[in-house]
C-alpha cells in the first residue's frame, strides 16, 4: 500500500475488517474470563446477599449472595458453547442436504425441498421445544434440538448456489474431461460454497444462542444448577417485583450484546467476502 | 476413427425444432467449417457432437460406436468465453492440468508462459485464458476438436497464433477440427470443406 501524506478515512472493507477483529477479540476475552474466573464467587454467601451493583460486585449479588458478574460471564460462556455446537451441527447438516439436493437428481431434490419447507413452515421455537422435550431436556436435549432446527434456511441458500454452479460451463467442461461427479463436487463446487457456508454459520450463532436461552428460560433446557443465561433470567423474574432490577438487567443486556456481536461478525464477514477482486 | 452425426434433430423444451435431419461425417485430420446466421443452432449442434447435450432424434457415433458421456470424451470443445469455461477459484496450473499434463512443447507452441501458472484467472487477459483453455482441450485422447467461435473475441495476432498452433498439432496427431465462425475469411483459409446450417 502507498503511504499518503494525509490520513485517509478507511474504506468500507477496512472498516469491516476492523469491526470484525474487535468483536472477535471481545468474544475471546469473554470466553477466557468465563473459563478462568474464580468459581468461589458463585458459592452461596449469605452475608452478602441482595447487594446492589457496587465495585465489589459489578452486577450485584442475588438472594443467595452469589456474585452476578461471575454468574453472567459463566452463563455467557456456556451459551456460546451451546451456540458453537448447535451452529456447527446445523451448518454441516445444511451443507450436506444442500449439496445432495442439488447434485443427486430430481427425487433427492424433491425430498429435501419438502423437508426444508416442512421445517420452515413451523416456527423454530416450536420444533425446538418439541425435540428438547422428547429428549428429556438438559444439555443433550437442547443441543440436539438446536442442531436439528436451524439448518433449513442455510440449506436452501446452499442448494440454490450449487445449482447455479453445477450448470456453469467449467463444470460441463470438467465432465467432458472425464471427471467423476464427486470430484467435481469437491474440487469445483465446494470452493464456491465456502464463503456462503461460513457466513451462514456465523449468522446461525445468534439464533442458536437466543433460542437456547429462550428454551432454558421456560425450563426445558439446561438444568437449574447451571448458571445459564436463561436460568438466571427466569430465576430473577421472581425477585424483579421486589426491586432487585440488577438480577435481570445485566445478564439480559450482556446476552443482547453478545448476540449482536455475533450477528455483526457475520455481517462484516459478508461485506469482506462479497464484491470484486476477492478471490484469494 | 471417424465421427458421424446421423439425422440429428433438436429442440429445447416445448420449443419448435431448432434443426432436423442434419448429417455430418468427419475423417481424422479433416478441417470442417460450419457457418450460418446467428440462432440457427450451430452451437447447439456442436454441443450435441461433444455430448454436452443429447439429441432428441438421431445419433452421434465415433468409430461406429455410440459415445459415452462418462470418461474422457474424444470430442473436445473450446468455447467462446474462456472466463466462463474456467473455475475462477483455481490457479492456472490446476486448470491446465485438469484433464492431463500438457508437455512443455505444447505450452510453448501456444505461447503459454511459465509465470502464468501460479496466477489466478482474473490476473490473465481473455486471450491468455483462451490459450489455457485450448491447451486443456488438446489431451492425448482428443480425436476431434470443436472450436466454437474460439477466437472471435481476440485480436488478429493472438487469433493467428492460436490457429497456427492448433492446426500444427492437428496435422501431427491426425486430429479432426470443426470450426464454427462468422468470419468467412478465417473459415475459407482453414477449412477443407464448409457446411451451411
Amino acid at each position: 500500500m502507498i503511504a499518503s501524506p494525509k490520513k485517509k478515512p478507511l474504506n468500507y472493507k477496512q472498516w469491516a475488517l476492523m469491526k470484525l477483529l474487535i468483536y472477535v477479540v471481545v468474544i475471546i476475552i469473554v470466553i477466557l474470563t468465563g473459563v478462568f474466573l474464580d468459581k468461589e464467587n458463585i458459592v452461596t454467601n449469605l452475608t452478602d446477599r441482595n447487594a446492589p451493583p457496587s465495585l465489589d460486585h459489578l452486577f450485584g449479588t442475588d438472594w443467595l449472595g452469589r456474585d452476578m458478574f461471575t454468574r453472567t460471564v459463566i452463563g455467557l460462556t456456556l451459551s456460546i458453547g451451546v451456540g458453537l455446537i448447535g451452529a456447527v451441527g446445523s451448518a454441516f447438516i445444511a451443507l450436506f442436504l444442500g449439496m445432495t439436493a442439488a447434485t443427486m437428481g430430481k427425487w433427492a431434490d424433491r425430498l429435501i425441498s419438502w423437508l426444508i419447507d416442512l421445517f420452515l413452515s413451523v416456527p423454530h421455537l416450536v420444533t425446538l421445544i418439541l425435540i428438547a422435550f422428547t429428549l428429556g431436556g438438559g444439555f443433550k436435549g437442547i443441543v440436539v434440538g438446536v442442531t436439528l432446527t436451524h439448518w433449513p434456511s442455510l440449506a436452501r441458500v446452499i442448494r440454490a448456489e450449487v445449482m447455479q454452479i453445477r450448470s456453469a460451463e467449467f463444470v460441463q467442461v470438467s465432465q467432458r474431461l472425464g471427471k467423476p461427479g464427486w470430484w467435481i463436487a469437491v474440487q469445483h463446487i465446494l470452493p464456491h460454497i465456502i464463503p456462503q457456508f461460513l457466513i451462514g454459520f456465523m449468522l446461525l450463532f445468534p439464533h442458536v444462542i437466543l433460542h437456547e436461552a429462550a428454551v432454558t428460560f421456560i425450563g426445558l433446557g439446561l438444568s437449574p444448577h447451571e448458571p445459564a443465561i436463561g436460568i438466571i433470567l427466569s430465576e430473577s423474574m421472581k425477585y424483579l417485583s421486589s426491586g432487585m432490577w440488577w438480577l435481570a438487567f445485566f445478564p439480559g443486556l450482556c446476552l443482547l450484546i453478545i448476540v449482536r456481536m455475533f450477528d455483526q461478525i457475520g455481517e462484516n464477514l459478508r461485506l469482506l467476502t462479497e464484491a470484486t477482486g476477492n478471490r484469494h | 476413427m471417424q465421427l458421424d452425426a446421423n439425422n440429428i434433430g433438436f429442440h429445447y423444451e416445448n420449443g419448435p425444432w431448432l434443426f432436423r435431419g442434419v448429417d455430418l461425417s468427419i475423417e481424422p485430420g479433416e478441417v470442417v467449417g460450419i457457418t450460418g446466421p446467428s440462432g440457427r443452432g450451430k452451437t447447439t449442434f456442436c454441443r450435441i457432437l461433444a455430448s454436452y447435450e443429447t439429441a432428441i432424434e438421431g445419433t452421434v457415433t465415433f468409430n461406429n460406436m455410440p459415445l459415452s458421456r462418462k470418461g474422457y470424451h474424444p470430442v473436445q470443445m473450446v468455447l467462446q468465453h474462456p472466463e466462463k469455461a474456467i473455475n475462477g477459484r483455481w490457479r492456472i496450473q490446476k486448470i491446465l492440468n485438469e484433464g492431463y499434463r500438457p508437455d512443455e512443447e505444447l505450452l510453448e507452441l501456444l505461447g503459454i508462459e511459465k509465470e502464468w501458472l501460479t496466477r489466478w484467472p482474473h490476473e490473465l487477459s481473455g486471450g491468455e485464458l483462451q490459450r489455457v483453455c485450448v491447451a486443456r482441450a488438446l489431451g492425448p485422447n482428443t480425436r476431434f476438436l470443436i472450436a466454437d467461435e474460439m477466437t472471435t473475441m481476440l485480436d488478429a495476432i493472438t487469433q493467428a497464433q492460436i490457429w497456427h498452433a492448433v492446426t500444427e498439432i492437428a496435422q501431427k496427431r491426425e486430429m479432426g477440427i470443426i470450426v464454427v465462425s462468422h468470419e468467412s475469411k478465417l473459415v475459407q483459409r482453414l477449412c477443407d470443406r464448409v457446411i451451411e446450417l
